[in-house]
């Protein structure tokens, strides 16, 4: 069974992004990138369900500029087998590296797509629940379990008031929630081998997939910021505090 | 122009959520008609006649909706879809199971965790963890979208309007629930709670969270709530984690106790009316959104301000 993982280059999580002068997009040209964190814990699951030798093949795929070939080649460090570079400069939406994604999936035919719940950029949250769509396959959306066996996936969800178990028949998507797993290190010697695993470029034209934007960014802006607080002495000052501001009686 | 919004339910009562929906929907302005789909969910139906703003209830009950199944939900709002020019439901881990599933199928993009309405087009919505406020505008027929329920007022009580039965979509048999574990308490719901007291790493275990910080909830009638590392940790189950990628509140009060303040924090309640930081470290970045710091051992803090209240 073939396992396709879509990851994403974001902007490294620990970097607080700032919006450009002129409001027309943020100001990322020198900050670090990462693999989007939701897409390494789903990389981690699925090397993991190879391992159990429940997958045969996982495939990396990601969808964006010529520098997506890193996050393809992270990918392959935790111990993905091969990667596939969708390679474009068009500004990509959901809906369409969906539609891209559902090309890949025509030609590789996975059994399981394991995509991550969010991206930390556009934080659509979208992207799975859109290839599913497209294929007409279930979903089994923020994942903290998945059981593969018997043609079907068993997943518990995290959902607002609790968790809940699904069972999808596969193919299926599933998208990854924080508690799925901790992702591996990649090892140095992982790193050296991941250089010399086939990573394959196609561009949407040769895909026959249309990615035009389909919303506009009028502006950015960054929200208004909090006015400063202040430092109370001790808890007698934070009760008084409360009360000046009405939040306690 | 007319609105379809998806009710949120658990087939007995309509979620507040829904009412929040309700008032961005206002602000789009057209027609409101609400969709009921769920299992033997006719109460439901008759709640969301029931309020303000809202033209027309459609009630679609079979049992293959009882669960909310997206493959089965989404066929009917499709099915539905023909007359309106916008389909919203609120942000939740419902909607956004949802929503992207209908979007895709009507080929149209979908807006996610709206947080402002510009016009019938043009809405506002965060993006790099609540860092910035894309203000962006969708030429498709059908907007579909989802949005940040804090954002906006809950609707009120209004006459009641008719509710029409609509006829259900086929099922898909492609998935089924096998079992749902909901975190049973009698706490005001995280999302929409007037206060909320969140523990972090600092609070050290599942014991020192529950000992420390349940009797001051109690005593302030809050819900409870917590960063990441304390769900990761296991001291409280996944849903109270606030933040980017937990839930997102807004209460008049928050009090953060044990919370060094990482973005992915912020993200989820900086909007607060006024938020009380209790931590050790004067240097933590939570600090920087505190309306009232206090630098302090959480342990000593903590039994103190529940004392006095
Ligand atoms: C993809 C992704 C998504 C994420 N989503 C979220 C999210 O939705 N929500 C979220 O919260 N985080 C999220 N995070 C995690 C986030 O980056 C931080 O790691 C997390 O918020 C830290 O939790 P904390 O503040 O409890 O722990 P820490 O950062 O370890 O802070 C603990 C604090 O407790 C204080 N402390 C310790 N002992 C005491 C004491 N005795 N008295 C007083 N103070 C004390 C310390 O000074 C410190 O400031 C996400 C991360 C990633 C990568
Ligand atoms: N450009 C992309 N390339 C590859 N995968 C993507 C891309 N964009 C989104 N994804 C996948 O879809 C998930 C959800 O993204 P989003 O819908 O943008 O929040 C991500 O975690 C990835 O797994």
């Amino acid at each position: 069974m073939k396992i396709l993982v879509p990851v994403k280059r974001v902007v490294d999580y620990n970097v607080k992004v700032r919006v450009k002068a002129d409001g027309s997009g943020v100001d990322i040209a020198n900050a670090k990138m990462s693999m989007n964190p939701f897409d390494e814990i789903a990389v981690e699951e699925a090397v993991r369900l190879k391992e159990a030798g429940i997958a045969s093949e996982v495939i990396a795929v990601s969808a964006g500029i010529s520098n997506c070939q890193e996050t393809l080649r992270t990918a392959m460090a935790i111990g993905a087998d091969r990667a596939i570079l969708i390679e474009t400069d068009v500004e990509l939406q959901p809906l369409a590296v969906a539609k891209l994604l559902k090309a890949i999936c025509e030609k590789e035919q996975p059994q399981i797509v394991l995509c991550g719940k969010q991206a930390i950029d556009d934080d659509a949250n979208q992207t799975g629940q859109m290839l599913a769509a497209l294929m007409g396959w279930p979903q089994a959306t923020f994942a903290s379990k998945v059981v593969v066996a018997n043609g079907k996936a068993t997943v518990t969800r995290e959902i607002d008031g609790g968790h809940e178990t699904v069972e999808v028949s596969l193919p299926a998507v599933v998208t990854t929630d924080l508690r799925l797993n901790e992702p591996r290190y990649a090892t140095l010697p992982n790193i050296m081998k991941s250089k010399k695993k086939p990573l394959d470029i196609v561009t949407p034209e040769a895909l026959g997939v249309d990615v035009t934007p389909r919303l506009k960014t009028l502006k950015m802006a960054e929200p208004p910021k909090r006015a400063a607080g202040i430092k109370v002495a001790d808890v007698a000052e934070l009760v008084n505090k409360l009360k000046l501001a009405g939040v306690i009686a | 122009m007319s609105i379809l919004i998806i009710a949120e339910h658990d087939n007995a009562s309509i979620r507040p959520a829904t009412l929040n929906v309700v008032s961005a929907a206002t602000k789009i302005g057209g027609e409101i008609h609400v969709l009921v789909a769920g299992g033997a969910c006719a109460a439901v139906a008759d709640q969301a006649a029931r309020i303000a703003g809202v033209a027309k209830v459609l009630l679609a009950d079979a049992p293959h909706y009882a669960d909310q199944l997206p493959e089965n939900v989404a066929n009917l709002v499709v099915m539905n879809a023909a007359n309106y020019s916008h389909i919203l439901a609120p942000a939740t881990t419902a909607g956004k199971n949802l929503m992207p599933r209908v979007a895709a199928l009507l080929d149209v993009a979908q807006i996610s965790e709206i947080v402002a309405v510009e016009s019938p087009d043009i809405f506002v919505r965060p993006i790099y963890a609540g860092n910035v406020l894309a203000t962006v505008q969708s030429s498709d027929a059908v907007k579909v979208i989802t949005v940040r329920t804090t954002a906006f007022e809950a609707a009120g009580e209004g006459e009641a309007v008719t509710v029409e039965t609509i006829a259900a979509a086929a099922e898909s048999g492609q998935s089924k629930v096998i079992s749902r574990e909901l975190t049973q308490s009698v706490r005001p719901e995280l999302a929409a709670a007037r206060v909320v007291v969140s523990g972090g790493r600092g609070l050290g275990s599942g014991e020192n969270y529950h000992a420390l910080l349940e009797p001051l909830a109690d005593k302030l009638g809050a819900a409870l709530g917590a960063s990441r590392a304390a769900v990761d940790a296991g001291f409280v189950p996944n849903d109270y984690q606030v933040g980017q990628t937990g839930q997102i509140v807004a209460p008049q009060l928050y009090i953060a106790v044990g919370i060094s303040g990482a973005i992915q924090h912020l993200a989820g309640m900086k909007e607060s009316r006024v938020i009380v930081a209790i931590n050790k470290d004067p240097e933590a970045s939570i600090f920087q959104v505190a309306d009232f710091g206090l630098v302090a051992d959480l342990f000593e803090a903590v039994p103190a301000l529940t004392e006095v209240l």
